[in-house]
């Protein structure tokens, strides 16, 4: 296909925000006009994601839709593509944003147009990450992602805002100023910063290592696993609800689309020496932040703990570098993008109602609430892991490819099946079952059409995708067979130059 | 067929669910019941069909999921083994579908009920006729959250919420252990399927692998881990806690859930995977210890429980490590033959004791009842017959008895005459349970219809559970009624079952026909189960405690009704000890549930709270603030450094904001 469709997916919600930006009109009408154009915008664009999707080829690993053009020279150029890993994030984010619109439809009464023009610049910048086939492109929109979270968070978030987006800006950043050092040490050795380049690039182990680390750094921070989360839990509770979706939804992502598009193919071997260390700190990330997640009196918090929990499946499965592994590792990722998604949303409903996040303050809402107990019980049946819900498939491909890793992290694993159950279920018990006695609470109005609207497409995909998850293992299983190839190919030469005892090298090489 | 008998109930649950605030409480019941009865209806046809005319096989429906090497389907695998489950999960739900009518007549929230109850159905159908074991553990954890939900059905009691929860994440522990089986059949086998497995069992006989860091026994490993998924779900010795306090949900679910069907799981996966289990010895044994220690641990809470529906509930976890103590010596037969009364005469209790619990106004303090016998005549005749069953009544040497008798009976005949390590260990503790099962029957039996009617009484706060239902009244005796037709019908069908059907089924669920009826859906082994020369004193020794047992209640709660309360008062070490469960709760509790809580706290205070943040962003902030007073600026032109620069930079001005601009 010619047509710059890629582009398309990724300026379009750009041009959204410049339209809302040049519009005239007064407080109200602006606001009023800024909700419609994103909401148009975003699904406009998604319906152009669903088009890319359809026509996406999954018989082939190879990337699809490419587009190249001259851009800043010196062999960086501006190059978009996707493949089987990516598509789907793609479409994730795509298929979020609306809903993030919705959420703020009526929350959100400050600053309208420029809350709508940050979500939208969000949106392009978040695609870029995954079109992106080029290492400054990438660290562009990567970098770029971070200042209009940093601003949703700063201006619109709750009292402590300003802490948490600090806390937030100075994590991710420190994470991705390694990153820059790694990108540019690439450049320096390989020449180039396209990616289809340097999947095939070969760096000498040593320099791996590094290159691993740095990179790892900046991954480890967005996933984020243990020790460095304790961002996401401040950031999430200070957030307005939507940003929690994005946050959680596609931001978390992108540290695991890091490891699967950057670390495993091109530092194979570093990544086959510290995948142990993956494991221990997905572990601990599991079983850690699952107990947190119990400790927790606000229901933002426990979910955003419960988030860190389910990144450490992420990161243990695709560290297993074993097919079941991988595609649980993405199926977990698309999956809670959903279920953490429509957990903020939940969330978000009764803030707006109540204005407090305390789980004390709620209780017995099922009594006034049926629809909303309902639908939240779906939600937390599916972090449950649930089989059957789509929480399910991700966690068990992941703990079936580590237990033919090791057995002892699969055991270890498994053990955050029984907390996840114990945290959610006492949450839901706390918010939504028991007698309704506060005072507070007793004209708490059901769901709206609008919040019905927002949350039953998310109940039936959740659903779906649990018993029928074929469609997205269809699309990732060739690009993860293929990688898993090309890092055996990679691990196998480099032992074979190890035992050759080739002078070291420490240019890149074409292989 | 086996599609309309699986997904008829989901279809009911998904109208009743979704549609019974539209069409109603009675279109929801009828709909939900009518597929019921259709269903069952099929499934004895079914039965018939795949067990004595050998029909039946494997229908594919979908695919599920797919990884590489790692491919499960969404299949329905109808042999004996799932045929006789069909049949007591259909049977029995239709019948408490039916009993819900009366039973919640008088509840807000009845279409949400049957739609439960429909759920469970489908979910428990979907285990029993699953082909590979992720379908299973789809069921497995489907009637968990059916069985969740039906626990805390009536969400404003605390109690109510508290046993879900528990259930739900007792069952979890064991699915630990079940999930890890799977991960471990697959990574034996390459293949999740039930024949696939089965076939290759016996090569892996003998064969190791690591786990957990050591060299062990395939089979035995793989065959452990599933069983602590079937104690999880059959409520074993260790993870039965959660059984006794899911009676907090509605009595038909008691006698739906947590006696004929969802328990009775566990007892279905070990004989499923009987092939595996053959090549396990040492498992097996471990099988056949729980299973023992089990029966006879919770007949003795049983004993002296005052709560009607927990001495019921506590009969059942000694009646499922009955069922796991014939498995545990290759009598899978006898396992599923008292599987299959069991559901019969367990559902009858249960049943009944609703229609008492109905008749009291929902009193269901034992101590409470006495003298109701007169009063409804119908429910005393059952739960007679549900008590004979229960207890094995029926003539020794002539071998005439109501299901139990053959059942159980054959249960302690197995164990007399297996010869595993742990066999004799079995026969002891399941004969002394016998004993113990008739004290218990029929000092419930006895307090509830026979004797003075005491729900006048205002004596018995002391240590009485009290109602479920705060504010009601205890009824006069002349005002208590015989429960509606809709409850009496079912306790009638299940009183026949409970009756005759082990003397209908025995000769070929165990005897001379077992090898034809079973067709290789379980490991026959031969000598277990069919006619072996037993010695007389054995064959009279379960009919001799029986009656004991009847002999000893008759004589406290009848001749002597005071007495029990004085032993009661003297609060002897014993009666404490089994009154309070073996202080099983009360142990966990110590050395489970607060540590993990304080932990929790720990971990989130300390832990993140003041290490990692600590030593983190607002440690690094406020060294940094103190570092760049003395850092000297430098322009070297390279980009690393600059890079670096930035680093430290915007660390500095991060560091500035958190300290100095906002604290």
């Amino acid at each position: 296909m010619n047509f710059p469709i890629l582009s398309l997916v990724t300026f379009l919600p750009l041009a959204g925000a410049l339209l809302i930006l040049v519009l005239p009109g007064k407080d109200e009408a602006a606001a009023r006009n800024a909700r419609w154009i994103a909401l148009i915008t975003t699904l406009v664009d998604l319906v152009v994601a669903f088009v890319i999707l359809a026509n996406f080829n999954g018989h082939t690993a190879a990337f699809q839709f490419v587009e190249q053009h001259k851009w800043l020279g010196g062999g960086i150029t501006y190059h978009l593509g996707v493949d089987g890993i990516s598509v789907l994030f793609l479409v994730l984010t795509a298929f979020l944003m609306p809903f993030c619109i919705l959420a703020s439809w009526e929350s959100v009464q400050r600053r309208v147009p420029e809350y709508m023009i940050a979500f939208l610049l969000l949106e392009t910048l978040m695609i870029g990450v995954f079109c992106a086939l080029d290492l400054v492109l990438f660290y562009v929109f990567f970098e770029g992602g971070l200042i209009p979270m940093f601003i949703i968070i700063g201006v619109w978030g709750g009292p402590r805002r300003v802490y948490a987006s600090f806390k937030f800006f100075l994590y991710t950043l420190l994470g991705s100023v390694l990153m820059l050092l790694a990108i540019l040490t690439m450049y320096l050795t390989a020449h180039t910063t396209d990616i289809v380049t340097l999947l095939h690039t070969h760096f000498s182990p040593g320099m791996q290592t590094w290159l691993w680390f740095a990179f790892f750094a900046s991954f480890a921070v967005k996933m984020p696993m243990w020790p460095v989360h304790t961002w996401l839990p401040d950031a999430h509770v200070e957030a307005p609800t939507a940003g929690s979706v994005i946050l959680a939804g596609v931001l978390l992502k992108m540290g695991g689309y890091g490891f699967l598009r950057f670390s495993l193919p091109m530092f194979a071997s570093a990544s086959a020496t510290y995948a142990p260390l993956i494991f221990v700190l997905s572990i601990v990330a599991i079983i850690y932040t699952s107990l947190v997640a119990l400790a927790q009196t606000d229901v933002k918090k426990l979910v955003a703990y419960s988030s860190v929990a389910h990144m450490g499946f992420v990161t243990m499965g695709i560290f297993t570098l074993t097919q079941q592994g991988l595609d649980g590792g993405i199926f977990q990722m698309l999956s809670h993008g959903l279920v953490s998604g429509a957990l903020f949303l939940s969330v978000g409903v009764i803030y707006d109602r109540m204005h407090t996040r305390e789980i004390s303050a709620y209780g017995g809402l099922v009594q006034r609430m049926p629809i909303y107990a309902a639908c939240m019980l779906v939600f937390t049946l599916a972090n449950v892991g649930l089989p059957g819900t789509s929480g399910f498939v991700g966690e068990f491909l992941t703990m079936l490819g580590a237990f033919a890793t090791n057995t002892w992290i699969a055991i270890f694993a498994a053990t955050g099946v029984i907390f996840s159950a114990a945290y959610m279920l006492y949450l839901y018990r706390r918010v939504v079952l028991g007698a309704l006695v506060k005072p507070a609470l007793a004209t708490i109005k059901d769901l709206s059409l609008r919040e019905v609207a927002i949350l039953a497409p998310l109940v039936i995909l959740i659903i779906a995708f649990g018993v029928y998850p074929k469609p997205i293992l269809d699309i990732t299983s060739v690009s993860v067979a293929n990688l898993i190839q090309e890092q055996k190919v990679a691990i196998a030469y480099d032992r074979h130059e190890a035992y050759a005892a080739i002078t070291p090298i420490s240019k890149g090489v074409v292989r | 067929m086996y599609l309309a008998i699986v997904f008829l109930p989901a279809l009911g649950a998904l109208i009743a669910g979704l549609g019974g605030w539209l069409i109603g409480h009675r279109a929801s019941e009828v709909i939900t019941t009518a597929f019921l009865f259709i269903a069952a209806a099929l499934s004895c046809y079914v039965f018939y069909d795949v067990a004595f005319l050998h029909h039946g096989g494997i229908v594919h429906i979908a695919t599920w999921i797919h990884s590489g090497s790692f491919n499960v389907d969404w299949t329905l695998r109808v042999d004996t083994l799932t045929a006789v489950m069909l049949v007591v999960v259909t049977v029995v739900s239709s019948l408490v579908h039916l009993y819900s009518f009366g039973y919640m007549a008088d509840d807000p929230a009845r279409w949400r009920f049957f739609s439960y109850l429909s759920l469970f159905t489908f979910a428990m159908l979907a285990l029993v006729t699953s082909n590979n074991f992720l379908q299973m553990f789809f069921g497995w954890e489907g009637v968990g959250l059916a069985s969740y939900l039906l626990i805390g059905f009536w969400y404003t009691k605390p109690e109510a919420c508290a046993a879900a929860i528990k259930a739900f994440v007792v069952n979890r522990v064991g699915d630990f252990g079940f999930a890890l089986g799977i991960f471990g059949v697959w990574y034996v086998f390459g293949t999740l399927n039930f024949s696939t497995v089965f076939a290759a069992a016996p090569h892996m006989a003998d064969k190791t692998f690591v786990f957990a860091g050591h060299s062990v026994d395939i089979m035995t490993t793989l065959c452990l881990l599933l069983f602590v998924g079937a104690m999880g779900k059959s409520a074993q010795f260790l993870l039965h806690v959660w059984l006794p306090d899911a009676m907090e949900g509605p009595t038909p679910v008691s006698a739906l859930i947590h006696a004929a069907t969802m328990v009775t799981a566990g007892v279905f996966l070990v004989c499923r995977c009987s092939p595996m289990f053959e090549q396990a010895p040492f498992a097996l044994s471990v099988v056949t210890f729980i299973g023992a220690t089990t029966a006879f641990f919770a007949a003795t809470i049983g004993l002296f429980q005052n709560d009607i529906k927990r001495v019921i509930a506590y009969s059942t976890c000694s009646q499922l490590g009955y069922m796991f103590a014939a498995a545990g010596v290759s009598a899978y037969g006898n396992a599923i033959f008292h599987l299959f009364t069991h559901a019969f005469f367990k559902a009858l209790l249960f049943l009944s004791a609703g229609s008492v619990i109905h008749a009291v106004h929902h009193e269901q303090d034992m101590r409470k009842m006495g003298g109701l016998a007169k009063r409804i005549p119908f429910t005393w005749a059952t739960m007679l017959i549900g008590n004979l069953a229960l207890t094995g009544f029926g003539i020794p040497f002539l071998g005439i008895g109501t299901s139990g008798f053959y059942s159980k009976d054959g249960i302690i005949n197995a164990t007399f005459g297996a010869t595993t390590p742990m066999a004799s260990y079995a026969f002891w503790m399941t004969l002394i349970a016998a004993g113990l099962t008739s004290f218990y029957s029929w000092r419930q039996f006895l307090m509830t219809f026979h004797g003075r009617y005491r729900g006048l009484d205002h004596d018995h706060g002391a240590e009485g559970h009290g109602s479920d239902h705060a504010g009601h009244h205890a009824p006069r005796l002349e005002d208590i009624h015989e429960s509606p037709l809709t409850m009496l019908i079912p306790l009638g069908v299940l009183a026949i079952g409970a009756a005759f059907a082990g003397w209908y089924f025995d000769y070929s669920f165990v005897g001379q026909g077992a090898q034809s009826f079973w067709n290789g859906a379980i490991a026959y082994v031969s000598g277990h189960g069919g006619p072996v020369s037993l010695p007389a004193w054995e064959e009279v020794a379960p009919f001799v405690l029986t009656v004991a047992g009847f002999a000893v209640a008759w004589f406290y709660y009848i001749l002597h009704p005071e007495r029990p309360a004085q032993m009661a008062a003297k609060r002897g070490m014993l009666y404490l000890f089994l009154y309070n469960k073996w202080y099983f709760d009360e142990l966990y509790d110590f050395i489970f549930v607060r540590p993990t809580f304080w932990i929790a706290r720990t971990l989130w205070k300390v832990g993140d709270g003041e290490i990692i943040d600590g030593v983190g962003p607002d440690g690094v902030a406020a060294r940094v603030m103190d570092a760049t007073r003395g850092v000297v600026k430098m322009q070297s032109g390279y980009v690393y450094h600059y890079a670096f620069a930035m680093l430290i930079g915007v660390v500095g001005l991060v560091a500035w904001f958190m300290v100095g601009g906002v604290h």
